[in-house]
């Protein structure tokens, strides 16, 4: 399997504040890798510089081997992203939204992509509705589709699953999983849902403090930090030696 | 640039629009309350005042003018801080859209929410006050043209502003019409300023655009000088605004604002 996202010595500082430095990692297809550690270790700032919203102090970011700051539209072509943190406009309807974006990323043959995601994604009964008076799990699954419109080959997801509730959230891992396997894209999971990664991620990064403090599968991480689960190996890392112990 | 996109974002705002009675009504609300108040003060200032006698029209005709310089520049903010509002900015900017193509769409977007406010308010002056803007003829299109580049120009520069310090610059979207009215001598001429106001004026756009209308509505004469200086300044400014734009952006991608700027 090719890297399809490969990011190399990644550093911004904002004036004197490191947020993040020296961070180097690929995602491979058909991979998904987790992005784990507390508010404000970098994690959410790396994600920036991927999409090209954030300008890296120093350090590349390539996309099939295309680097983001020499090709940033063409590369934004192939990427996507989901936030809670970031909503669709709420007063168009559902088709709207999905209309707007689908010009956005200037989609051929929309109207079919539409009905795709609308049949992936069992959007039927919400096309007509305004997305700002959809339900938290209504919200996500538009979300999705607008995240697909343009069929991307790498997906970043920041808390995918943050506000949901565990059904709705199985629904949107079972999803990922399987849209994954069908069309083989690479995916970013942050998330602080330790039982999420566990289940989605292959290999993981644990971020602290802007760096990479530890990588490996979840097994290998419980396994080298003697602990029982996922979380108690982010409790570890994340704190202090002094306050774990 | 790519035609699609630039549609693609104009047919955003054109949903919010349509969809919504209230916004359409606000759009046509504001200018024809404008035309009313202007028209009544102007019927006083026509039997009072020497200097609009026989000349009914010209505050009005100001009026329209200014308000569809006002909507123009009103317009293009309002369409990014609605952005910013719907908390839509991370996905605006994470789209492949070029700045060129968000610029040239929210531009013709301004115009066609402007010309929605201003039809209506052209349209009462004349069962109200008997008076016709088209009075201006030919040149009435002229001086709608550079008032637009002009509105357009504060509309990017206020923008700019917000791409670089995030929402607190809202304010200041709200009071730079403010600001440059006086210097506009949009109701009186240059001459009722003082010296070093006059000189800021000259620099603006306004003073000769707002000149050339009385010119032609008192006088029946064209000064083609007025209208050329006019477009030759709005040249300069939408290219220094334009510039700043991008420059803008680049500091947003650099502090980490385009991240941050609906939180």
């Amino acid at each position: 399997m090719k890297n399809l996202v490969e990011v190399k010595n990644l550093k911004k500082n904002y004036g004197t504040k490191k947020a993040v430095e020296e961070v180097s990692f690929s995602i491979k297809e058909n991979e998904i890798l987790g992005l784990l550690g507390p508010n404000g270790c970098g994690k959410t700032t790396t994600i920036g510089m991927m999409l090209g919203l954030l300008k890296p102090t120093n350090g590349e970011i390539f996309i099939e081997g295309k680097k983001i700051e020499e090709n940033r539209i063409e590369i934004l072509q192939k990427i996507n992203f989901i936030s809670p943190y970031i909503e669709l406009p709420k007063k168009l309807t559902v088709k709207q939204n999905l209309i707007v974006y689908g010009k956005l990323y200037n989609i051929k043959n929309l109207n079919n992509r539409i009905e795709y995601l609308i049949e992936k994604l069992r959007l039927f009964d919400l096309l007509n509705s305004v997305t700002g008076e959809l339900s938290s799990g209504q919200k996500n699954r538009v979300s999705l589709a607008k995240a697909l419109i343009n069929d991307p080959i790498v997906l970043l997801l920041d808390e995918p699953t943050a506000s949901l509730d565990p059904e709705i959230g199985d629904y949107v891992r079972t999803f990922l999983e399987n849209y994954k396997k069908e069309k083989k894209i690479s995916i970013l999971l942050a998330s602080h849902n330790m039982n999420e990664v566990t289940r989605l991620c292959k290999s993981t990064l644990m971020m602290k403090e802007g760096v990479i403090v530890d990588q490996g599968s979840p097994e290998e991480l419980i396994k080298k930090h003697g602990r029982q689960n996922l979380e108690e190996v982010f409790l570890k890392l994340s704190r202090s030696e002094d306050e774990f112990n | 640039m790519n035609l699609i996109r630039i549609y693609g974002l104009f047919l955003r705002h054109f949903y919010l629009i349509t969809r919504s009675f209230p916004r359409i009504l606000d759009l046509i609300y504001w200018p024809s309350i404008q035309i009313t108040l202007w028209g009544f003060i102007s019927n006083f200032f026509a039997s009072h005042s020497t200097y609009y006698n026989n000349a009914v029209g010209v505050i009005l005709t100001c009026a329209i003018l200014y308000d569809f310089l006002f909507r123009t520049s009103i317009g293009f903010n309002m369409l990014f801080l609605e952005e910013i509002w719907s908390r839509n900015f991370t996905n605006l900017f994470i789209a492949p859209i070029k700045i060129s193509e968000i610029i040239i769409s929210l531009v013709f977007t301004a115009l066609i929410r402007a010309l929605i406010g201003l039809v209506p308010a052209i349209l009462l002056t004349s069962p109200l006050f008997g008076i016709s803007i088209l009075d201006l003829g030919i040149y009435l299109f002229f001086l709608f043209l550079s008032l637009y580049f002009f509105g357009i120009t504060l509309g990017i520069l206020v923008s700019a502003g917000l791409l670089r310090f995030g929402p607190s610059f809202e304010n200041i979207a709200w009071s730079t019409m403010f600001l440059l009215a006086p210097f506009g001598c949009i109701y009186y001429p240059i001459e009722i300023l003082p010296e070093t106001f006059q000189k800021i004026a000259y620099s603006l756009p306004l003073v000769y655009i707002f000149e050339e209308a009385r010119s032609i509505l008192i006088d029946k004469t064209v000064n083609m000088e007025n209208i050329i200086t006019a477009f030759s300044l709005n040249g300069v400014y939408l290219i220094i605004a334009i510039s700043l734009f991008y420059y803008s952006f680049n500091q947003a991608r650099k502090r980490g604002t385009l991240i941050n700027i609906g939180e």
